[in-house]
């Protein structure tokens, strides 16, 4: 039972989460953060899990679309898969919707919540805003164990090598290298007991592309497939002519309840797209579904007990009727969601009428007139980082984070990870807010082993209102073993994203929400109060260029360097070394050496 | 190694240089300079080594002479009524074509006003948009500079970047970010930006925040066009100190001028005629010659010469109109490279960084032209024989008699470390420290003292840090002939010694310039090592002295001028080559605080002390 901030607002949350819990809404023990909406009617509600019914599982899916400030369009696709049944105790043979390789998996292992991200590009949060769920560039993969795993590490190599083959991922390139312990960045999302970090692995592979084979057996997972359902949308030929492409699978137990006596296990399948109309629409905003997916929704899947699709109408400026969705929304909602207003236009797959009309439901979005506005909406936490400094043997990593909060201040923890062969010089460090330096209250730091281990740092840095922080640490840079060097060396090295996670204070006043009856489409993070909201940020993946032997000639380079040293060093060291003497010319001849051997023989010096 | 640790052999093999050792001087400087002579006939055709830009050509879509038009016509007019860089036009225009618009504010006061440009104290701001690649993560990008906008000159290449930008926005097929830049006060501007970017500060300059970043530069491309008619593209290679992108990036360009047709020219010269006939040979030899000239100057050839410390690969282009028939549209060329460049797996790294350019579509490498610098380098020769090892050789040789007769096995240094020598070698210090000393006089004062000359004498500050510096240099010369009050000399060995450090100080100066720019290595050993390997005091100093004279690197920087106008086949008299001496005095002095270059630095505390020590040694009492 702990929360995913800082330790020192611990208990604070921990009272709140208990509230939740004993809630025991869908969310489980996490309050809304994504979306609230009030699903009055739609649905059998988590609330009602009956106990008494065992094994039930249920599916419910979600997309939901929204305008980015900079005028591209976000989608973001949820599959929740609830089950039941305790996946750890009992042998569970039969498996119905839950995806049977992921649950045996967490059988077999151990394995007490799973959160797994793959992701192409780059989620811009000063220009798209925070995103409903944010994932590092390349491939992320955090997983807290059960107690009762003895020996983590392999269990650890173990699941990242059988999750590398069920995605058709690299995973398997996680090794001790890039996998680190993080104290405070990263906490149970699910129902835990204890927060014994030694139990949590975390591992970013920043190099991972992703593509068409890793969509493939995440869309397998579906109990539909891509056949039925929202699912239809997901082609992979569509998704993959985006700016932005992230999937995830989240697996985590949650109560079963109210009363919080069972577990049931839950697993999200997410997948956020971000689709660029500027390049494709010459600069027309207007969208469809048709237009992102080249696909309309014709019917939903048999198995879901909820499909719904979420269109963000929020009004950005004061004037309301700006832009319009066909056909007509089921519903229209109104919740606040990390720290904004938002409207949303439902439509519910399941009601009757929507497709009584037309067969299909094709969402379109119509701006009533061009938006021209270069002032966008600035989020209140967002992070900039770079590498400073030129030439390969040292250099400097320089994080900016932007608090644009108008007056209120807040911590933020910083979790940094940097491969051995940059070498950081931890005194370097300085942490910077508006001119005065900024002492962190808590520090952790690991530093790297060679071929081991990477480094470690973690920090919980209080951010003043409207202020940039800058923190540097400087570097050098090590020259590899030239067995070390991958096949494009010249390409650079990659440093995976760092990680902020912060309690970001809301503007807009969010109403304690209801979880009784808690909306489905729930952010997987605990919220605390109405005042603040959970949030967290990857910053930049950093290319890093190593110092790098001209592997086009090596043997060039060996042979003149065998020959530079042969020749003169071991010509110059003879000479050093050797004492002269001035040779008398020799005389006497043949009888002085005859002499010379026989004063030998007798032991007396010669002539 | 026998050859030396055998007494008898070694003493043989001295002999045999010694006697041999004018001839040989002669005969490695002559071959050096005929080799380098010859090079442009050794030079190979170009080709391209990288793989990611050399299987697949591209096919360009993009026709943006009109919208480059209309758009340069807009600027211009936001120029004109804004008398500087028009921010919020320029920001907003970015903006509307859907790029990540930023800019950054910078100042700078130059350390003495700069004549040639009229400025003193330098504000102004860069403006850049950054189209951010769909699917990557901002860890790479590509650059376009375009340098804005010194009388309105470069209107036409913010339309062209402009109208490229609109169309590259609306391609899906970029891996790396590009950014667009438009800089003000042209190096200058181009220097606050890399220092921003790279969050360094490397001069005085003074600029804000750096708010948007797109990961490591792979390449750039530096744009400049006179005007909106183009006949000829010309192309600069040479960067700060000498410094040269990677030849691919130059192959490529050129394969694209082969490509679309365009008519491109290197130092301003098209390419020579193919075969080894008469005149083809001259232009080869004359673009050589600039190009050696120019990289020998180090200073840049343009806004890309300053990426090139930050190791990213970068060319200026620049598009002119000399009234000939056919006309261009740069916009596809640009297009086309960009998308090259776009698809560079790695960092341009495969073909070569040092070389030499007789020809657009030749090169020499310095596989080849090490050889001529072994001419002159081998001017190590000249140095080994006459100076270096061989200069002792030379100096112990006839001292070994006198100092110790019995031993002629003593190790080479033995003069030097033998008692009574010991005592002798105090002779050398005045002469090294009043050396040392005037090249630092020569470095520090003429900026430091502009308050105090400007007070004294009616000039300007500009002029008072040159007539300063060629008052330094000159004073400097009447030195030596104080040098020998503060302790009398000794004697013949003495000016041996002191000759010997000064041959050594010359050697490792040319050696280690050799390596890193080439051309300034090169034109130094050219000029310095005769009169160093002919200095002696005693005799007819007359000739020697008018020798020494006329190859102070102060003369040969006018001598430089004076061949590069007669290079570029516009012969400049004594008066105006006067001028541009005075100019480049104060120019070079600007590069060095405006940009960190190391070429004043290098003669001050380099070359001029060590022709200082080389004129003490013919002035020896």
């Amino acid at each position: 039972m702990a929360p995913p901030e800082a330790a020192p607002l611990a208990g604070r949350r921990k009272r709140k989460r208990r509230g939740a819990a004993r809630g025991g809404a869908g969310g489980g023990m996490a309050a809304a953060l994504l979306l609230l909406l009030l699903l009055l009617a739609a649905g059998p509600g988590p609330g009602r899990a009956d106990a008494g019914q065992e094994r039930r599982d249920a599916l419910r899916e979600e997309l939901l679309l929204s305008p980015l400030p900079t005028g591209d369009v976000a989608a973001t696709f949820q599959f929740r898969t609830r089950w039941d049944a305790d996946l750890q105790r009992g042998s569970v043979s039969h498996y119905r919707l839950f995806p049977k390789a992921l649950g045996r998996l967490v059988a077999a292992l151990g394995v007490r919540e799973l959160h797994l991200a793959l992701t192409q590009g780059f989620w811009r949060t000063r220009y798209w805003g925070q995103p409903p769920l944010q994932a590092p560039a390349g491939a992320e993969l955090w997983v807290w164990f059960q107690p009762t795993v003895t020996d983590v590490d392999k269990a650890w190599k173990e699941l990242s090598n059988i999750l590398s083959g069920i995605f058709c991922a690299s995973l398997n390139f996680i090794d001790s290298t890039n996998t680190v312990i993080p104290t405070a960045s990263f906490k149970p999302l699910g129902l835990a007991n204890g927060t014994d970090h030694h139990l949590l692995r975390y591992a970013v592979l920043p190099r991972e592309v992703v593509c068409t084979e890793n969509l493939t057996p995440w869309k397998k997972l579906l109990p539909c497939g891509s056949k039925a359902g929202l699912a239809v949308l997901l082609k992979a030929e569509r998704l993959f002519h985006s700016s932005y492409h992230s999937q995830a699978v989240h697996i985590r137990p949650i109560c079963r309840d109210a009363s919080c006596l069972a577990m049931s296990w839950e697993l999200r399948q997410t997948l956020t797209v971000v689709f660029d109309f500027f390049s494709s629409g010459q600069g027309k905003k207007d969208w469809s579904l048709f237009k992102m997916f080249s696909r309309t929704l014709t019917d939903t899947c048999p198995l879901a007990s909820q499909s719904k699709v979420y269109v963000d109408i929020s009004p950005k400026t004061k004037e309301k009727e700006l832009l319009e969705v066909s056909p007509p929304p089921t519903s229209v909602h109104e919740a606040v969601v990390q720290g904004d207003k938002k409207t949303y236009a439902v439509y519910d797959l399941l009601s009757p009428s929507l497709f009584n009309t037309s067969r299909s439901l094709n969402v379109q979005l119509k701006w009533k007139r061009p938006q021209d506005s270069s002032e966008m909406p600035i989020p209140t936490l967002h992070a900039q980082r770079y590498v400073a400094g030129y030439g390969l043997q040292t250099g400097e990593i320089c994080t900016l984070i932007y608090n644009t909060h108008p007056y209120r201040a807040f911590p933020v923890i910083l979790l940094e990870t940097v491969p051995w062969y940059l070498r950081l010089y931890v005194h370097t460090l300085t942490i910077i807010t508006k001119g005065k330096e900024n002492k962190p209250s808590y520090i952790h730091y690991q530093p790297a082993q060679d071929r081991r281990r990477p480094h470690l740092l973690e920090m919980l840095i209080q951010l003043p209102a409207n202020s940039v922080t800058k923190i540097t640490i400087q570097f050098e840079r090590a020259l590899l073993k030239w067995t070390e060097y991958p096949p494009d060396p010249n390409h650079g090295f990659y440093v995976g994203s760092s990680v902020l996670s912060a309690l970001v204070p809301s503007v807009t006043a969010m109403k304690d929400m209801d979880v009784e009856q808690s909306p489905l489409f729930t952010s997987l993070f605990p919220s605390s109060d109405g005042s603040s909201y959970f949030v967290r940020l990857y910053t930049e993946p950093l290319l890093v260029n190593l110092p790098t032997p001209d592997f086009s000639m090596p043997y060039n380079v060996i042979c003149l360097t065998c020959t530079v040293v042969a020749v003169c060093y071991g010509s110059f060291y003879n000479l050093l070394t050797r004492t002269f003497h001035v040779e008398e010319p020799s005389r006497g001849g043949l009888a002085k050496r005859l002499a010379n051997v026989i004063r030998k023989f007798r032991g007396v010096p010669p002539l | 190694m026998g050859l030396l640790s055998d007494p008898q052999c070694r003493r043989a093999l001295g002999r045999l240089l010694l006697r041999l050792n004018t001839p040989l001087c002669v005969l490695s400087y002559l071959s050096g300079l005929a080799w380098f002579l010859l090079l442009p006939l050794l030079a190979p055709r170009t080709y391209l080594s990288e793989n990611a830009m050399g299987s697949t050509m591209v096919g360009e879509g993009s026709d943006l002479g009109p919208r480059a038009l209309a758009l340069a016509r807009d600027f211009g007019e936001h120029r004109r009524r804004e008398g500087g860089i028009p921010v919020s036009w320029l920001s907003h225009t970015m903006f509307q074509l859907g790029l990540e618009v930023h800019s950054q504010p910078f100042a700078r006061t130059l350390p003495f006003p700069d004549e040639a440009h009229e400025r003193y104290l330098v504000r102004g701001t860069n403006v850049f948009g950054v189209l951010r690649a769909p699917r990557a993560a901002s860890t790479e990008a590509l650059l376009l500079l375009v340098p804005c906008c010194e009388g309105g000159k470069n209107e036409q290449a913010v339309g062209l970047l402009l109208a490229l930008a609109g169309y590259c926005r609306g391609q899906i097929y970029w891996a790396k970010d590009l950014i667009f830049l438009v800089t003000e006060h042209d190096l200058l501007g181009t220097q606050a930006w890399l220092e921003g970017y790279h969050g360094v500060n490397l001069t005085a300059m003074q600029s804000g925040p750096f708010p948007g970043r797109a990961g490591a530069i792979q390449a750039a491309l530096a744009l400049e066009l006179s005007s909106d008619v183009l006949t000829s593209v010309d192309v600069a290679v040479e960067g700060l100190d000498g410094q040269l992108p990677n030849l691919d990036l130059l192959n490529l360009f050129q394969s694209f001028c082969h490509k679309n047709g365009l008519l491109c020219t290197l130092q301003g010269k098209l390419p020579p005629p193919e075969g080894p006939s008469g005149p083809g040979y001259a232009q080869s030899l004359r673009t050589l010659g600039l190009m050696v000239l120019g990289q020998a100057g180090g200073a840049p050839g343009g806004p890309h010469g300053l990426f090139l410390r930050f190791r990213i690969e970068a060319l200026t282009l620049r598009g002119i109109n000399s009234f000939r028939q056919h006309k261009f549209d740069l916009g596809a060329t640009l297009e086309g490279m960009f998308r090259k460049l776009n698809n560079l797996l790695e960092r341009l790294h495969q073909s070569y960084f040092l070389y030499l350019l007789p020809s657009l579509a030749r090169f020499v490498s310095i596989g080849s032209y090490a050889p001529a610098r072994g001419g002159l380098l081998y001017l190590v020769p000249p140095i080994l024989i006459s100076g270096g090892a061989g200069a002792a050789l030379y100096l112990w040789d006839p001292l070994y008699p006198i100092s110790d007769p019995k031993s002629p096995c003593t190790p080479i240094l033995t003069p030097f470390l033998s008692p009574q020598a010991r005592g002798g070698l105090l002779y050398l210090v005045p002469p090294i420290l009043i050396s040392g000393g005037a090249g630092a006089a020569l470095y520090l004062l003429p900026v430091r003292g502009q308050a105090v000359a400007t007070q004294h004498f009616p000039v300007g500050e500009a002029e008072a840090v040159v007539l300063a510096l060629i008052g330094i240099y000159v004073a400097g010369m009447a030195l030596p002939h104080s040098t020998h009050r503060a302790l009398s000399g000794g004697g013949q060995r003495g000016w041996m010694t002191l000759k010997l450090l000064a041959l050594l100080a010359l050697a490792l100066l040319l050696t280690c310039l050799a390596l890193l720019n080439f051309s300034l290595g090169f034109l130094l050993g050219v000029t310095l090592v005769p009169p160093a390997a002919a200095v002696r005091p005693g005799g007819n100093r007359l000739p020697l002295a008018l020798l020494l004279v006329l190859t102070t690197p102060g003369l040969s920087l006018f001598m430089a001028v004076l061949l590069e106008r007669e290079l570029l086949e516009a012969p400049a008299g004594l008066g105006e080559a006067w001028q541009r001496f005075l100019g480049a005095l104060g120019q070079g002095l600007l590069q060095e605080h405006l940009h960190g270059a190391h070429l004043s630095p290098l003669l001050c505390l380099g070359a001029y002390p060590c022709w200082l020590l080389l004129w003490n040694v013919l002035f020896w009492k």
